[in-house]
């Protein structure tokens, strides 16, 4: 199936590219045709997710540099890293002569790699619908049949997270806080999709937005079962204003995610099925 | 204000400084980078290295002089014009209506792939441009033409805070762009291509002459708008074009190179306590002074933390900051505002 797709998409850029002997054009976020004359061999990626995306496709070795943020798997800390998403050092990912650069949608840097010569693919996901997509692109660029394998992995990952858990679990209403000034992951994030695949409830309904600002009062309005935040942002979440009276806070219902987990918890990429194995063991600890 | 003790050779000394230390600059500017000062050498061997020196360390430090130009420039026509120390080229509303072209563009692309298509051709610095000359107009409209100099402070500073206001309004109900927002707000050199410069470069060609020619009419109104009007100087024709060169010279520079603080406020100060002159020469002045501090600090941005890059905006708002201060502290004369011609 997917070797046929690749087929495809080979046998239509051969008809695009007319003289070039292989091209596989993959259409990105921006909707513009990337197309490459050869798999990348030298692959600089400004995205953590995408990083990690690499890595689960088995090929971290072709990752010449990364940004900033990207920390895991563990190699990828040796390798050169180029600044952050947004503002990235051009000189430095020309000098590492790229034949591929893996980013978000950020346009002045991409204009700017373009203008010279510097292929880029901009994918930017935020949904689990997104994250499969994103893999199979970048399958399809590296000519790899391995993404119906990686997704059909993290897809398992997030049912067995749902098994290892109780029926008591079901329809637990719970609270995902992204940032203190509150943003809150809702139905409509990727976040909020994993929850939904666990069977609890999310306060925060899909109509809001992926990643809403609440009022505060309305997380004390809706009154979780159960608080989700990382350790950055759970100082003084207690001592919110009429929070004390909120079930999760009373009954000591709060999951604080350390660092690591947090970095697992809020990329939208191959570790999803353990971002659910994290969310199912606080859920284990907490609400039954 | 006092000719007498104008130093005739003095501004044109100054220029010849300001001239030299920015070629000195732009060799410095060719040779600072994350991967090394050998890469110079090695521009005739070398096709990477040839890149990097000609397509990201000449562009980025040219384009550097370029928006420090447009900026010191228009610190230098706002200060004039409104005869006011405190006046810089974001005055009008610029800024925040350059913020809300980005704002509203990054919404747009969100939202359909038909605007992201668009965007793409247009780019987010079009967005800006246009955000920021929409804003002067805006100004324009609601001070209702350009004669009343309190008037079209006061509706500056209103279009600055509503327009501002709503930039964060789009930050807080949609925050997948509030990166990109930061990214514009802290300004930064890094992603400018010959491009821009060419872009910048062609405003600068447009804009410093006419302010040049008009700029005697700021010598006028430094007496007063009463004495300029009794000298016969066409006022209004003349207030006008200079806000459009304003507009023009500090929406480019935004546009492409996000919000720099302190360059137009600072170069025109900096000038001014050097050497005391005429309007027609503290534009030439205060333009290359603006040129050779925001390349200055692109240079500075690169080098102290290699290889990571701080934001250029950033810098110039400390040195900026902190010079001026320096310069106030030593120098009532500029604190108590009577430095001004």
């Amino acid at each position: 199936m997917a070797s046929r797709r690749v087929l495809r998409f080979f046998l239509a850029g051969l008809l695009m590219a007319g003289a070039v002997a292989r091209a596989l054009p993959v259409t990105d976020d921006r909707g513009v045709v990337v197309s490459l004359a050869q798999p990348p061999q030298r692959i600089v990626s400004l995205l953590p997710s995408l990083t990690e995306t690499v890595c689960a496709l088995g090929q971290c070795q072709r990752l010449v540099g990364v940004d900033r943020y990207s920390n895991y798997p563990e190699s990828v800390r040796s390798l050169a890293q180029v600044g952050g998403g947004l503002d990235p050092n051009i000189e430095a990912i020309a000098a590492l002569k790229p034949d591929l650069v893996l980013m978000a949608t950020s346009a002045p840097v991409i204009e700017r790699l373009r203008s010279l010569g510097i292929k880029v693919m901009a994918l930017e996901p935020k949904n689990h619908a997104e994250v499969r997509r994103a893999l199979e692109k970048i399958a399809q660029l590296l000519e790899l049949p391995d993404a119906p394998r990686v997704w059909g992995e993290i897809d398992a990952g997030v049912s067995a997270a749902l098994q290892s858990l109780p029926r008591s679990v079901a329809g637990t209403r719970v609270y995902f806080e992204v940032n203190s000034a509150p943003y809150a992951a809702g139905e409509a994030s990727f976040i909020g999709e994993t929850l939904k695949r666990l069977g609890v409830e999310n306060i925060v309904p899909a109509g809001l937005g992926p990643f809403p600002k609440l009022n505060p009062e309305f997380v004390v309005r809706a009154n979780p079962d159960l608080i989700m935040v990382g350790d950055r942002n759970f100082a003084g979440l207690q001592g919110r204003p009429g929070w004390s009276g909120i079930r999760a806070i009373r009954e000591g219902r709060v999951c604080i995610f350390s660092a690591e987990q947090s970095d697992v918890l809020v990329r939208p990429g191959p570790r999803m099925a353990e971002g659910a194995r994290i969310m199912a063991q606080c859920l284990l600890g907490r609400a039954t | 204000m006092t000719p007498m003790r104008v130093r005739p050779r003095a501004p044109f000394l100054m220029g010849m400084g300001l001239l030299a230390l920015s070629a000195l600059l732009l060799l410095f500017g060719a040779s600072v980078g994350s991967t090394g000062f050998d890469n110079v050498f090695r521009i005739g061997s070398d096709p990477l290295a040839w890149q990097i020196v000609l397509d990201i360390r000449l562009p980025r430090t040219v384009g550097a002089w370029s928006a420090g130009a447009l900026l010191g420039l228009a610190g230098a026509v706002a200060q004039g014009l409104f005869r006011n120390p405190l006046a810089d080229p974001y005055l009008l509303g610029s800024a925040s209506g350059a913020l809300l072209g980005v704002a509203l563009a990054l919404l747009l692309f969100g939202v359909s792939p038909l605007a992201a298509q668009w965007l793409v051709r247009i780019g987010l610095s079009g967005a800006a441009f246009a955000g920021a000359v929409g804003a002067v107009l805006l100004t324009l409209l609601l001070a209702r033409g350009v004669q009343h100099t309190l008037r079209l402070l006061l509706a500056g500073v209103i279009v600055g805070v509503v327009l501002g206001a709503i930039s964060s309004l789009i930050m807080l109900m949609v925050p997948e762009v509030m990166q990109t927002m930061q990214a514009f707000i802290l300004g930064s050199t890094g992603f400018v291509g010959w491009s821009a410069c060419a872009v910048m470069a062609a405003v600068w060609l447009l804009c410093m002459p006419l302010a040049w020619l008009l700029s005697p009419v700021l010598d006028g109104l430094s007496l007063g708008e009463a004495t300029a009007l009794s000298l016969g100087l066409p006022l209004p024709q003349v207030r006008a074009l200079l806000i459009g060169v304003l507009a023009l010279a500090t929406g480019t520079a935004v546009a492409q190179t996000g919000m720099i603080a302190f360059v137009g406020l600072a170069a025109p100060h900096l000038v001014r306590s050097i050497c005391r002159t005429t309007h027609g020469n503290l534009i030439w002045l205060a333009s290359l002074m603006g040129g050779v501090l925001l390349m200055a600090a692109d240079t500075m941005a690169r080098g102290l933390l290699a290889p990571q890059e701080l934001p250029v905006g950033v810098l110039t708002a400390v040195l900026g900051g902190g010079y001026l201060l320096w310069l106030m502290q030593r120098d009532t004369r500029i604190s108590s505002g009577a430095g001004l011609p």
